[in-house]
Protein backbone atom coordinates (compact mmCIF):
# COMPACT_ATOMS: atom_id res chain seq x y z
CA UNK A 1 0.00 0.00 0.00
CA UNK A 2 1.37 3.43 -0.95
CA UNK A 3 1.21 6.01 1.80
CA UNK A 4 1.87 9.77 1.52
CA UNK A 5 4.30 11.30 3.99
CA UNK A 6 3.00 14.14 6.19
CA UNK A 7 4.74 16.64 3.89
CA UNK A 8 3.18 15.12 0.76
CA UNK A 9 -0.21 15.11 2.44
CA UNK A 10 0.17 18.79 3.41
CA UNK A 11 1.11 19.62 -0.20
CA UNK A 12 -1.95 17.72 -1.48
CA UNK A 13 -4.28 19.72 0.81
CA UNK A 14 -2.58 23.00 -0.16
CA UNK A 15 -3.40 22.35 -3.84
CA UNK A 16 -7.13 22.60 -3.04
CA UNK A 17 -6.98 25.98 -1.29
CA UNK A 18 -7.98 28.69 -3.80
CA UNK A 19 -6.21 32.02 -4.22
CA UNK A 20 -7.60 34.70 -1.91
CA UNK A 21 -8.88 32.34 0.79
CA UNK A 22 -8.94 33.08 4.51
CA UNK A 23 -7.83 29.83 6.13
CA UNK A 24 -7.53 28.49 9.68
CA UNK A 25 -5.07 25.64 10.19
CA UNK A 26 -5.64 23.35 13.16
CA UNK A 27 -3.00 22.22 15.62
CA UNK A 28 -0.61 19.46 14.52
CA UNK A 29 -0.30 18.19 10.93
CA UNK A 30 -2.52 20.94 9.41
CA UNK A 31 -0.04 23.67 10.40
CA UNK A 32 2.33 22.33 7.71
CA UNK A 33 -0.11 23.14 4.88
CA UNK A 34 1.07 26.78 4.74
CA UNK A 35 4.55 25.64 3.62
CA UNK A 36 3.18 24.13 0.40
CA UNK A 37 0.96 26.79 -1.13
CA UNK A 38 1.40 26.71 -4.92
CA UNK A 39 3.18 29.76 -6.29
CA UNK A 40 1.07 32.72 -7.32
CA UNK A 41 -1.65 32.22 -4.69
CA UNK A 42 -2.19 34.59 -1.77
CA UNK A 43 -3.69 32.71 1.17
CA UNK A 44 -4.31 34.58 4.43
CA UNK A 45 -3.95 32.49 7.57
CA UNK A 46 -6.00 33.14 10.68
CA UNK A 47 -4.85 31.94 14.09
CA UNK A 48 -7.47 31.81 16.84
CA UNK A 49 -5.23 33.54 19.38
CA UNK A 50 -5.62 36.86 17.60
CA UNK A 51 -3.91 37.30 14.24
CA UNK A 52 -5.00 37.29 10.64
CA UNK A 53 -2.00 37.16 8.29
CA UNK A 54 0.31 34.65 9.97
CA UNK A 55 3.77 34.81 8.39
CA UNK A 56 6.67 32.36 8.40
CA UNK A 57 8.69 31.22 11.42
CA UNK A 58 11.20 33.90 12.51
CA UNK A 59 14.93 33.33 12.11
CA UNK A 60 16.66 31.90 15.16
CA UNK A 61 17.36 34.58 17.76
CA UNK A 62 14.45 36.77 16.62
CA UNK A 63 11.65 34.83 18.37
CA UNK A 64 9.16 36.94 20.33
CA UNK A 65 7.25 35.29 23.22
CA UNK A 66 4.25 37.43 22.37
CA UNK A 67 4.18 36.43 18.68
CA UNK A 68 2.83 32.88 18.51
CA UNK A 69 0.16 30.86 16.68
CA UNK A 70 -2.49 28.52 18.09
CA UNK A 71 0.06 25.69 18.23
CA UNK A 72 2.23 28.01 20.38
CA UNK A 73 4.91 28.15 17.66
CA UNK A 74 6.76 31.40 17.02
CA UNK A 75 5.48 33.34 14.00
CA UNK A 76 5.96 36.59 12.11
CA UNK A 77 3.38 38.73 10.34
CA UNK A 78 2.61 38.56 6.62
CA UNK A 79 1.83 41.75 4.66
CA UNK A 80 -1.73 42.82 5.45
CA UNK A 81 -1.74 41.25 8.92
CA UNK A 82 -3.90 42.45 11.82
CA UNK A 83 -4.07 41.68 15.54
CA UNK A 84 -7.27 41.44 17.58
CA UNK A 85 -8.64 40.09 20.85
CA UNK A 86 -10.36 36.75 21.44
CA UNK A 87 -14.03 37.72 21.15
CA UNK A 88 -13.30 39.25 17.72
CA UNK A 89 -11.21 36.25 16.71
CA UNK A 90 -14.07 33.87 17.43
CA UNK A 91 -16.56 36.18 15.72
CA UNK A 92 -14.46 35.60 12.60
CA UNK A 93 -14.62 31.83 13.14
CA UNK A 94 -18.22 31.42 14.29
CA UNK A 95 -19.58 34.20 12.10
CA UNK A 96 -18.73 32.59 8.76
CA UNK A 97 -15.89 34.95 7.80
CA UNK A 98 -13.23 32.26 7.35
CA UNK A 99 -13.44 30.25 4.13
CA UNK A 100 -11.66 27.00 4.96
CA UNK A 101 -10.48 25.23 8.11
CA UNK A 102 -8.06 22.30 7.99
CA UNK A 103 -8.37 20.07 11.05
CA UNK A 104 -6.92 16.86 12.39
CA UNK A 105 -9.32 14.20 13.69
CA UNK A 106 -9.53 11.00 15.69
CA UNK A 107 -12.56 9.85 13.69
CA UNK A 108 -14.79 10.96 10.79
CA UNK A 109 -18.15 9.32 10.09
CA UNK A 110 -19.86 8.83 6.73
CA UNK A 111 -22.51 11.45 7.61
CA UNK A 112 -19.76 14.08 8.08
CA UNK A 113 -19.56 13.92 11.89
CA UNK A 114 -16.10 14.60 13.32
CA UNK A 115 -14.55 13.60 16.67
CA UNK A 116 -11.29 15.32 17.54
CA UNK A 117 -11.42 16.63 21.11
CA UNK A 118 -11.95 13.80 23.58
CA UNK A 119 -11.37 10.09 23.81
CA UNK A 120 -13.16 7.63 26.08
CA UNK A 121 -10.22 7.54 28.49
CA UNK A 122 -11.45 9.38 31.59
CA UNK A 123 -7.97 9.77 33.03
CA UNK A 124 -7.04 11.88 30.02
CA UNK A 125 -8.45 15.40 30.51
CA UNK A 126 -10.44 16.61 27.50
CA UNK A 127 -9.25 19.72 25.64
CA UNK A 128 -11.59 21.28 23.10
CA UNK A 129 -9.87 24.59 22.29
CA UNK A 130 -11.44 26.29 19.27
CA UNK A 131 -12.44 23.17 17.33
CA UNK A 132 -16.17 23.30 18.09
CA UNK A 133 -16.35 26.97 17.07
CA UNK A 134 -14.58 26.33 13.76
CA UNK A 135 -16.81 23.44 12.75
CA UNK A 136 -20.03 25.40 13.25
CA UNK A 137 -18.80 28.58 11.58
CA UNK A 138 -16.49 27.72 8.70
CA UNK A 139 -18.34 26.59 5.56
CA UNK A 140 -15.59 24.27 4.25
CA UNK A 141 -13.98 21.84 6.69
CA UNK A 142 -11.06 19.78 5.39
CA UNK A 143 -9.83 16.93 7.59
CA UNK A 144 -6.25 15.79 7.26
CA UNK A 145 -5.23 12.59 9.02
CA UNK A 146 -3.79 9.08 8.79
CA UNK A 147 -6.26 6.66 7.21
CA UNK A 148 -6.09 4.29 10.20
CA UNK A 149 -4.94 4.31 13.82
CA UNK A 150 -1.47 3.02 14.65
CA UNK A 151 -2.93 -0.40 15.45
CA UNK A 152 -4.58 -0.52 12.01
CA UNK A 153 -8.16 0.06 13.22
CA UNK A 154 -10.18 2.39 10.99
CA UNK A 155 -10.73 6.12 11.59
CA UNK A 156 -13.28 6.50 8.77
CA UNK A 157 -16.39 5.01 10.30
CA UNK A 158 -20.08 4.43 9.82
CA UNK A 159 -20.57 6.19 13.16
CA UNK A 160 -18.06 7.91 15.48
CA UNK A 161 -17.51 6.21 18.83
CA UNK A 162 -15.70 9.15 20.48
CA UNK A 163 -17.54 12.29 21.69
CA UNK A 164 -18.39 14.48 18.69
CA UNK A 165 -16.86 17.86 17.92
CA UNK A 166 -19.38 18.71 15.20
CA UNK A 167 -22.31 17.12 13.40
CA UNK A 168 -22.37 16.51 9.63
CA UNK A 169 -19.91 19.29 8.80
CA UNK A 170 -16.87 17.66 7.15
CA UNK A 171 -16.48 18.54 3.46
CA UNK A 172 -13.49 16.42 2.46
CA UNK A 173 -11.01 14.03 4.10
CA UNK A 174 -7.35 13.79 3.04
CA UNK A 175 -5.52 10.71 4.26
CA UNK A 176 -2.19 9.15 3.40
CA UNK A 177 -4.08 6.60 1.26
CA UNK A 178 -6.88 8.54 -0.46
CA UNK A 179 -8.94 11.72 -0.79
CA UNK A 180 -12.65 11.33 -0.06
CA UNK A 181 -15.57 13.76 -0.30
CA UNK A 182 -18.50 13.70 2.10
CA UNK A 183 -21.48 13.25 -0.22
CA UNK A 184 -25.17 12.65 0.59
CA UNK A 185 -24.57 8.89 0.20
CA UNK A 186 -21.43 8.90 2.38
CA UNK A 187 -17.72 8.80 1.55
CA UNK A 188 -17.16 9.33 -2.18
CA UNK A 189 -13.77 8.60 -3.72
CA UNK A 190 -11.97 11.64 -5.19
CA UNK A 191 -8.61 10.01 -5.74
CA UNK A 192 -6.37 7.21 -4.54
CA UNK A 193 -2.74 7.73 -3.64
CA UNK A 194 -1.05 6.43 -6.83
CA UNK A 195 -0.51 2.68 -6.70
CA UNK A 196 -3.41 1.93 -4.32
CA UNK A 197 -6.61 0.17 -5.32
CA UNK A 198 -10.10 0.95 -4.05
CA UNK A 199 -10.36 -2.61 -2.66
CA UNK A 200 -7.19 -2.14 -0.58
CA UNK A 201 -8.35 1.20 0.84
CA UNK A 202 -11.89 -0.09 1.43
CA UNK A 203 -10.45 -2.94 3.51
CA UNK A 204 -9.00 -0.34 5.91
CA UNK A 205 -12.23 1.70 6.08
CA UNK A 206 -15.24 0.85 8.27
CA UNK A 207 -17.73 2.83 6.15
CA UNK A 208 -18.45 2.11 2.49
CA UNK A 209 -16.47 4.14 -0.06
CA UNK A 210 -18.65 5.08 -3.02
CA UNK A 211 -16.99 5.54 -6.39
CA UNK B 1 -7.75 59.98 38.50
CA UNK B 2 -4.65 57.82 38.99
CA UNK B 3 -4.82 54.03 38.72
CA UNK B 4 -1.08 53.45 39.01
CA UNK B 5 -0.07 51.07 41.79
CA UNK B 6 3.32 51.10 43.49
CA UNK B 7 4.07 47.37 43.20
CA UNK B 8 2.74 43.91 42.32
CA UNK B 9 1.99 43.04 45.96
CA UNK B 10 -0.41 45.99 46.23
CA UNK B 11 -2.07 44.91 42.99
CA UNK B 12 -3.05 41.47 44.38
CA UNK B 13 -3.56 42.40 48.05
CA UNK B 14 -7.35 42.39 47.79
CA UNK B 15 -7.64 38.83 46.41
CA UNK B 16 -9.44 36.67 48.98
CA UNK B 17 -9.53 32.92 49.52
CA UNK B 18 -12.09 31.35 47.17
CA UNK B 19 -11.98 34.25 44.71
CA UNK B 20 -13.04 33.81 41.08
CA UNK B 21 -10.04 34.87 39.09
CA UNK B 22 -9.63 35.53 35.38
CA UNK B 23 -6.08 35.26 34.11
CA UNK B 24 -5.24 36.58 30.63
CA UNK B 25 -2.93 34.84 28.19
CA UNK B 26 -2.71 32.15 25.54
CA UNK B 27 0.35 29.93 25.33
CA UNK B 28 3.34 32.08 26.25
CA UNK B 29 1.73 35.38 25.19
CA UNK B 30 -0.04 37.87 27.41
CA UNK B 31 0.31 35.98 30.69
CA UNK B 32 0.70 38.22 33.78
CA UNK B 33 3.61 36.23 35.23
CA UNK B 34 4.52 39.02 37.67
CA UNK B 35 1.02 39.27 39.14
CA UNK B 36 0.76 35.48 39.44
CA UNK B 37 4.06 35.34 41.35
CA UNK B 38 2.80 38.12 43.63
CA UNK B 39 -0.43 36.18 44.18
CA UNK B 40 1.62 33.13 45.23
CA UNK B 41 3.42 35.26 47.81
CA UNK B 42 0.10 36.77 48.90
CA UNK B 43 -1.18 33.27 49.68
CA UNK B 44 -4.85 33.25 48.57
CA UNK B 45 -6.18 29.70 48.09
CA UNK B 46 -9.29 27.82 47.01
CA UNK B 47 -9.26 29.90 43.82
CA UNK B 48 -11.39 29.39 40.74
CA UNK B 49 -9.15 30.14 37.76
CA UNK B 50 -10.75 31.16 34.46
CA UNK B 51 -8.18 31.12 31.66
CA UNK B 52 -7.67 29.56 28.25
CA UNK B 53 -4.96 27.12 29.36
CA UNK B 54 -4.01 25.57 32.68
CA UNK B 55 -0.33 26.44 32.70
CA UNK B 56 2.79 24.64 31.57
CA UNK B 57 6.04 23.57 33.20
CA UNK B 58 6.57 25.41 36.51
CA UNK B 59 5.42 28.90 35.53
CA UNK B 60 2.23 30.97 35.77
CA UNK B 61 -0.95 29.02 36.47
CA UNK B 62 1.08 25.80 36.73
CA UNK B 63 2.78 27.29 39.80
CA UNK B 64 -0.60 28.07 41.41
CA UNK B 65 -1.63 24.45 40.74
CA UNK B 66 1.65 23.10 42.07
CA UNK B 67 1.24 25.05 45.31
CA UNK B 68 -2.32 23.78 45.76
CA UNK B 69 -4.02 27.19 45.51
CA UNK B 70 -6.58 26.23 42.88
CA UNK B 71 -9.92 24.50 43.55
CA UNK B 72 -11.42 24.79 40.07
CA UNK B 73 -10.24 25.50 36.53
CA UNK B 74 -12.57 26.83 33.82
CA UNK B 75 -10.76 26.72 30.49
CA UNK B 76 -10.86 25.49 26.89
CA UNK B 77 -7.55 23.70 26.61
CA UNK B 78 -6.07 22.43 29.88
CA UNK B 79 -3.70 20.01 28.18
CA UNK B 80 -0.59 21.61 26.65
CA UNK B 81 2.94 20.36 26.20
CA UNK B 82 4.31 20.40 29.74
CA UNK B 83 1.01 20.89 31.61
CA UNK B 84 2.23 18.43 34.22
CA UNK B 85 0.81 20.18 37.28
CA UNK B 86 -2.67 20.40 35.83
CA UNK B 87 -2.56 16.72 34.87
CA UNK B 88 -1.23 15.68 38.28
CA UNK B 89 -3.94 17.58 40.21
CA UNK B 90 -6.66 16.43 37.81
CA UNK B 91 -5.70 12.76 38.02
CA UNK B 92 -5.55 12.95 41.80
CA UNK B 93 -9.08 14.43 41.82
CA UNK B 94 -7.84 17.53 43.61
CA UNK B 95 -9.34 20.06 41.22
CA UNK B 96 -12.62 20.50 39.46
CA UNK B 97 -12.48 21.08 35.68
CA UNK B 98 -15.03 22.84 33.46
CA UNK B 99 -14.10 22.61 29.77
CA UNK B 100 -15.67 25.35 27.66
CA UNK B 101 -15.22 25.73 23.88
CA UNK B 102 -12.81 28.61 23.37
CA UNK B 103 -15.20 30.90 21.52
CA UNK B 104 -17.92 30.25 24.06
CA UNK B 105 -15.45 31.03 26.85
CA UNK B 106 -14.56 34.38 25.23
CA UNK B 107 -18.22 35.21 24.54
CA UNK B 108 -19.38 34.26 28.07
CA UNK B 109 -16.74 36.61 29.42
CA UNK B 110 -17.76 39.29 26.90
CA UNK B 111 -21.42 38.84 27.90
CA UNK B 112 -20.56 39.39 31.57
CA UNK B 113 -18.67 42.57 30.74
CA UNK B 114 -21.38 43.83 28.40
CA UNK B 115 -24.32 43.23 30.70
CA UNK B 116 -25.82 40.42 28.60
CA UNK B 117 -27.83 37.81 30.50
CA UNK B 118 -27.00 34.92 28.18
CA UNK B 119 -26.77 34.10 24.48
CA UNK B 120 -27.48 31.38 21.92
CA UNK B 121 -24.49 29.88 20.12
CA UNK B 122 -24.37 27.04 17.58
CA UNK B 123 -21.06 25.92 19.10
CA UNK B 124 -21.26 22.52 20.82
CA UNK B 125 -24.90 21.91 19.80
CA UNK B 126 -25.52 18.16 19.81
CA UNK B 127 -22.27 17.39 21.64
CA UNK B 128 -21.33 16.31 25.16
CA UNK B 129 -20.51 19.94 26.09
CA UNK B 130 -24.14 20.96 25.52
CA UNK B 131 -25.58 18.27 27.80
CA UNK B 132 -27.97 19.65 30.41
CA UNK B 133 -28.09 23.05 28.72
CA UNK B 134 -31.12 24.77 27.28
CA UNK B 135 -31.26 24.58 23.46
CA UNK B 136 -33.32 26.22 20.73
CA UNK B 137 -33.78 25.69 17.01
CA UNK B 138 -33.92 28.92 14.98
CA UNK B 139 -34.45 28.76 11.22
CA UNK B 140 -33.58 25.07 11.31
CA UNK B 141 -30.31 25.51 13.13
CA UNK B 142 -29.61 24.31 16.67
CA UNK B 143 -28.25 26.67 19.34
CA UNK B 144 -27.08 26.24 22.93
CA UNK B 145 -27.94 28.76 25.64
CA UNK B 146 -24.80 29.96 27.41
CA UNK B 147 -24.60 32.17 30.49
CA UNK B 148 -22.23 35.03 31.32
CA UNK B 149 -19.03 34.34 33.21
CA UNK B 150 -18.15 36.93 35.86
CA UNK B 151 -15.07 37.21 38.04
CA UNK B 152 -14.01 38.98 41.20
CA UNK B 153 -10.59 39.84 39.85
CA UNK B 154 -8.87 39.80 36.44
CA UNK B 155 -5.08 39.59 36.24
CA UNK B 156 -3.91 40.99 32.91
CA UNK B 157 -0.76 41.59 30.92
CA UNK B 158 -0.45 44.59 28.57
CA UNK B 159 2.33 46.46 26.81
CA UNK B 160 1.76 50.07 27.88
CA UNK B 161 -0.64 51.90 30.17
CA UNK B 162 -1.27 55.47 31.29
CA UNK B 163 -2.52 56.60 34.69
CA UNK B 164 -6.13 56.41 33.49
CA UNK B 165 -5.76 52.64 32.92
CA UNK B 166 -5.83 52.77 29.12
CA UNK B 167 -3.96 49.78 27.67
CA UNK B 168 -2.12 48.89 24.49
CA UNK B 169 -0.81 45.44 23.61
CA UNK B 170 1.97 43.78 21.66
CA UNK B 171 1.44 41.14 18.96
CA UNK B 172 -0.67 38.14 19.93
CA UNK B 173 -0.65 39.12 23.61
CA UNK B 174 -4.12 40.67 23.39
CA UNK B 175 -5.94 37.33 23.37
CA UNK B 176 -8.26 37.19 26.43
CA UNK B 177 -6.86 40.27 28.19
CA UNK B 178 -9.19 42.99 26.79
CA UNK B 179 -12.39 40.97 27.23
CA UNK B 180 -11.45 39.83 30.74
CA UNK B 181 -10.82 43.43 31.76
CA UNK B 182 -14.51 44.14 31.22
CA UNK B 183 -15.86 41.13 33.11
CA UNK B 184 -14.19 41.43 36.54
CA UNK B 185 -15.12 43.69 39.46
CA UNK B 186 -11.43 44.52 39.80
CA UNK B 187 -9.15 44.29 36.76
CA UNK B 188 -5.46 44.92 37.26
CA UNK B 189 -2.80 44.89 34.54
CA UNK B 190 0.95 44.49 34.73
CA UNK B 191 2.48 46.46 31.88
CA UNK B 192 5.88 46.62 30.26
CA UNK B 193 5.86 50.39 30.53
CA UNK B 194 3.81 52.96 32.40
CA UNK B 195 3.58 56.07 30.28
CA UNK B 196 3.97 59.47 31.94
CA UNK B 197 1.86 61.05 29.25
CA UNK B 198 -1.63 60.01 28.10
CA UNK B 199 -1.63 57.20 25.51
CA UNK B 200 -2.72 58.19 22.02
CA UNK B 201 -6.52 57.65 22.10
CA UNK B 202 -6.37 56.32 18.53
CA UNK B 203 -4.11 53.48 19.68
CA UNK B 204 -5.83 52.47 22.93
CA UNK B 205 -7.05 48.86 22.72
CA UNK B 206 -8.65 48.52 26.17
CA UNK B 207 -10.20 51.77 27.45
CA UNK B 208 -9.30 52.61 31.04
CA UNK B 209 -12.92 52.44 32.23
CA UNK B 210 -12.52 48.64 32.30
CA UNK B 211 -9.29 48.74 34.32
CA UNK B 212 -8.98 49.45 38.04
CA UNK B 213 -5.22 49.20 38.51
CA UNK B 214 -1.98 49.26 36.52
CA UNK B 215 1.49 48.35 37.69
CA UNK B 216 4.78 48.45 35.84
CA UNK B 217 6.53 45.10 35.40
CA UNK B 218 9.15 45.44 32.70
CA UNK B 219 10.27 41.83 32.70
CA UNK B 220 9.32 40.07 29.49
CA UNK B 221 9.21 36.27 29.71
Amino acid sequence: MNSLTDAQLAARVARDIPDGSYVNLGIGKPTHVSSYVPEGREIIYHSENGIIGVGPTPPEGEEDFEMIDASKRYITTAPGAAFFEHADSFAMMRGGHIDIAVLGAYQVAENGDIANWATLDEKFPPAVGGAMDLVVGVPTIFVMMRHTNRDGTPKLLRKCTYPLTGLAIVSRVYTDLAVLDLAPEGFRLVELTPGNTLEEVQALTDAKIHS
Amino acid sequence: MDKRLPDLATAVARIEDGARLMIGGFGSAGIPFGLIDALLDHGAKGLTVISNNAGAQETGIAKLLKEGRVAKVICSYPRSPGSIWFERRYEAGEIELEVVPQGTLAERIRAAGAGIGGFLTPTAYGTLLAEGKETRVIDGRGYVMELPLHADVALLRADRADKWGNLTFHGTARNFNPVMASAAKYAVAEVRELSDVPLDPERVVTPGIFVQGVVEYGVRP
